[in-house]
């Protein structure tokens, strides 16, 4: 009987859709996590829904990754509209498939501590991975370096099917150049396991199965705000931190390009951006510090924001992959 | 006995029709990925050491988890005691888990501040280290340990009680039992529970990652699924997605060539009875070996449960409708898993070429989920919205996946109840509906409903392709679950874990007794 659900939902949704053909539907394509009850999603909808006169649809699936190769694989005939959170470890696939087309605005007032002139997408929160750990851990390695050298175990995700994973590659290779390899045999004996994803990793560490784990410094945020729990401390490495940079733009095959154009304003937007930190756990990218939540002015600042362009990101990564695999497969 | 091949019922009949069906099923997506990627890709040699580490580590998961499962197999037969059936049930369990969830409670066991290192610290002694190829092979015994015992046990379960008789008035020795009675009946079901399990264990993807400590330990699966997402090189899926089908037909041909079938002859289908010569010494041993089996089963089950169960009041309004879909999507699943198996095995049961037939069943635990549901999505994204679909995909493609399973269960039943029963209905002149309803169907009660059970918990469990395609408000209970975890949200994910490890439990456990009603077994 659940089976038919779905057909008659698709019945009924074709006689709304005649019913009230001037309601215009915004579909846009998002990673599991942004959709979930949890997530930012249904907050996003229903501000957005309120000043555009239209339907804002979330069609969620995995992570980045998986949204992207979700897109190439339709091609086309996409319904997407906007496509929301790749990285840009991803954007350059992204626009060399074909799939977007220019957002043509100036965006004002990014809060990102690099600057931003990408044609194609626009930042709607970032981050920086670090390595988390427990509070009363004693002696916190202070880089790669220092961690290679000492006993911490950590746990990290697999670059080749993880976001997370890919930006640590990422971060090895911005800050250490032709010594990444160097770096990876060094860490190989801290590293426990990969896991393929980041909820295994994280889930390992909270079991006790790690020192740390490679996360993001904004991870404590959520014990601290959402359990109050402040025994979650994020390691601030000399070398600086990667950033993750999670970005909107609009699919060149919509229907509706002015609401998307729409949608991405509405996305630097104070009513977009203050629903972020605490159901995205990351920095919004277009939000004075002052007006983040209490608990965020807790957590470790790094002394430098490192990232690559979507360019260089994708011109290292087979390179530096094939380095990762070698040290790790000793 | 080849003079009664031909098809004595239309279902029967149905039943080639349907086979066709699965194939076309299980190779059309793999035929659409090839069509879509307009070609096959070179391997890497990353990817061949992928498909060498996944032949080393399934073989020797195959092999240790069967040769494990023939003293508990063995033990289970022999003994009776209270809760016997139950423990039967429970010692099903990890199978049926998660596999998100089957880790944690292993490390919560074997890992670095697990229960067996914190006792080992305790006394002073030094660690164990479960991440490597011993790692991997520990979570693929303990997935499949319960799988391996269940397929060896009805080998034991089909030994007529008049021949165990006959075996007591001979004054039969354990040897003479060895010789007469388990050799045979393990040349009967070895070969297929190594195949079956070695092909599970081909398609391990977070478990070997994991466990195997590092991209050392990357399967043919991990392989595909970096071609999909990260290098959208569909080629190269596609060949992979062919390697796995090549090791699928390999594996099915070396088991055929093994397999036996068992000749006990008919019986009056009497309860089992007592084995002769049951010295204290083979007393001891089966309680030994059965305790073992139900510490190294049942601990990380416990240690999951402790983890989760006070999670479970506060578990949110979604988490119980996910759980509501799912349990509807199993009961669908498994009402036309059974009703493709139960032609099939039929067919296959009265077939000269019993394995080969089989063999299309195995196909769908051989190929991966990944491609099989990449593959529906290409060939249905251009008819229909995919998303739409979501969950009848997902019924189907988990029906497919549980098809091996009943296929397993039911094709030697089919074939016993064939050989020791089909001269009588011949003899009567029995034929069709009668014949199945009177000569085969009763026998087959208990194997159907195993099958059904596994297909049901399997179902229950699997994250399957709804992860490819899912739309917010479709959760299944397994999906919700890693949405929780991927929130931040660990210990609502560690309730919804014993949720779902209590409702698979509880579906296999009512399709199992269903199928055990009467039986004194």
């Amino acid at each position: 009987m659940k089976l038919t659900t779905p057909i008659i939902a698709a019945g009924c949704s074709v006689i709304a859709g005649a019913a009230f053909a001037q309601t215009p539907v915004l579909t846009v394509y998002t990673y599991d996590s942004f959709a979930s009850e949890w997530g930012p999603g249904p907050q996003v909808e229903i501000a957005f829904e309120e000043i555009c006169g239209c339907d804002l649809q979330f069609t969620a699936t995995g992570d980045g990754a998986a949204l992207l190769s979700r897109l190439r694989l339709e091609g086309s005939r996409t319904d997407a509209d906007i496509v929301l959170g790749l990285d840009t470890n991803l954007t350059a696939a992204a626009v060399e498939a074909g799939i977007m087309t220019e957002h043509g605005l100036t965006p004002e007032g990014l809060t990102l501590p690099v600057t931003w002139d990408d044609p194609h997408f626009l930042p709607f929160d970032w981050g920086y991975f670090a390595f988390v750990h427990r509070a009363n851990m004693e002696e916190v390695p202070s880089s790669f370096e220092a961690l290679a050298a000492s006993q911490t175990s950590i746990v990290i995700q697999d670059p080749r099917s993880s976001t997370p994973g890919l930006g640590l590659l990422m971060w090895v290779q911005n800050a250490y150049g032709d010594r990444a390899g160097e770096i990876w045999e060094g860490l190989a004996d801290n590293v426990v396991t990969v896991t393929p994803g980041w909820s295994e990793a994280y889930g390992l560490f909270l079991d006790g199965e790690a020192d740390m784990v490679l996360s993001y410094t904004t991870s404590p945020a959520y014990h601290l705000i959402a359990e109050e729990d402040d025994g979650f401390g994020a390691a601030a490495f000399d070398e600086g931190h990667y950033m993750q940079v999670e970005v909107a733009g609009i699919v060149a095959t919509t229907d509706v390009p002015d609401l998307a154009a729409q949608f991405l304003d509405f996305m630097l937007s104070p009513a977009f951006q203050e629903i972020i930190p605490t159901t995205n756990w990351m920095y919004p990218s277009a939000l004075e510090a002052d007006a983040l939540p209490d608990g965020f002015e807790t957590l470790t600042q790094p002394s430098e924001a490192l990232i690559f362009s979507a360019e260089d990101a994708a011109a290292v990564r087979e390179d530096a992959l094939s380095l990762w695999q070698n040290a790790l497969s000793q | 006995m080849a003079k009664r091949a031909q098809p004595v019922t239309a279902l029967q009949a149905a039943g080639g029709t349907l086979a066709l069906l699965v194939v076309l099923v299980i190779l059309g997506p793999l035929v659409a990925v090839l069509w879509r990627a307009e070609g096959l890709s070179d391997l890497r040699p990353a990817d061949w050491a992928a498909i060498r580490f996944t032949l080393i580590q399934a073989a020797l998961s195959a092999v240790v988890s069967c040769l494990a499962a023939i003293p508990v197999a063995r033990a289970l037969a022999r003994r009776r005691f209270w809760g016997r059936s139950t423990f039967i049930s429970l010692l099903g369990a990890p199978f049926i888990l998660p596999v998100i969830v089957a880790v944690m409670g292993l490390l919560a066991i074997f890992g670095r501040s697990g229960w067996i290192n914190s006792a080992l610290n305790g006394i002073g002694a030094g660690n164990i280290e479960i991440y490597g190829l011993f790692g991997v092979v520990l979570a693929h015994v303990f997935l499949n340990l319960p799988l391996a015992t269940r397929l060896l046990l009805q080998g034991w379960l089909a030994i007529p009680s008049e021949r165990i008789r006959l075996a007591r008035s001979l004054n039969f020795r354990e040897r003479d039992m060895r010789r007469h009675f388990e050799m045979p009946l393990l040349a009967a079901t070895l070969p297929g529970a190594l195949l079956v399990i070695f092909l599970i264990c081909t398609t391990s993807f977070a478990v070997a990652l994991i466990l195997g400590g590092g991209p050392a330990a990357t399967t043919v699966e991990l392989a595909i699924y970096q071609a999909f997402r990260f290098d959208f090189d569909l080629g190269r899926a596609a060949y992979l997605g062919l390697v796995q089908v090549a090791i699928c037909v390999a594996a099915g041909l070396l088991a055929w060539r093994f397999a036996r079938v068992s000749q006990f002859g008919g019986g009056l289908d009497r309860p089992a009875m007592r084995w002769p010569d049951d010295s204290t010494r083979a007393r001891v041993t089966d309680r030994a070996v059965l305790v073992a089996a139900g510490l190294f089963l049942l601990m990380p089950l416990l240690a999951v449960s402790a983890q989760g169960v006070g999670a479970i009041t506060g578990l949110p309004l979604s988490t119980w409708e996910a759980a509501l879909r799912s349990v509807v999507l199993a009961l669908a699943s498994t009402a036309l898993a059974v009703g493709l198996a139960l032609p099939i095995a039929l067919l296959i049961a009265g077939h000269a070429a019993r394995a080969g037939l089989e063999g299309v069943g195995l196909l769908s635990i051989a190929v991966s989920p990944l491609v099989v549901g990449t593959g529906l999505f290409i060939i249905v994204f251009p008819i229909a919205d995919p998303v739409a679909l979501s969950l009848p995909i997902t019924g189907l493609v988990n029906a497919l996946v549980a098809l091996p399973f009943l296929l397993r269960a039911l094709v030697p039943a089919a074939a016993a109840a064939e050989a020791s029963q089909g001269r009588l209905a011949d003899a009567l002149g029995m034929r069709g509906t009668a014949r199945l309803r009177h000569a085969i169907l009763p026998r087959l009660r208990r194997p159907l409903g195993f099958g059904a059970g596994l297909a049901a918990a399997f179902s229950m469990g699997d994250l399957g392709v709804i992860a490819l395609f899912s739309a917010p408000g479709q959760e299944t209970l397994p999906l919700e679950m890693y949405r929780l975890f991927g929130s931040y949200r660990t210990n609502d994910a560690q309730g919804a874990a014993v949720v779902l490890m209590a409702l698979s439990l509880g579906l296999f456990w009512l399709f199992d007794r269903g199928g055990r009603v009467n039986a004194a077994a």
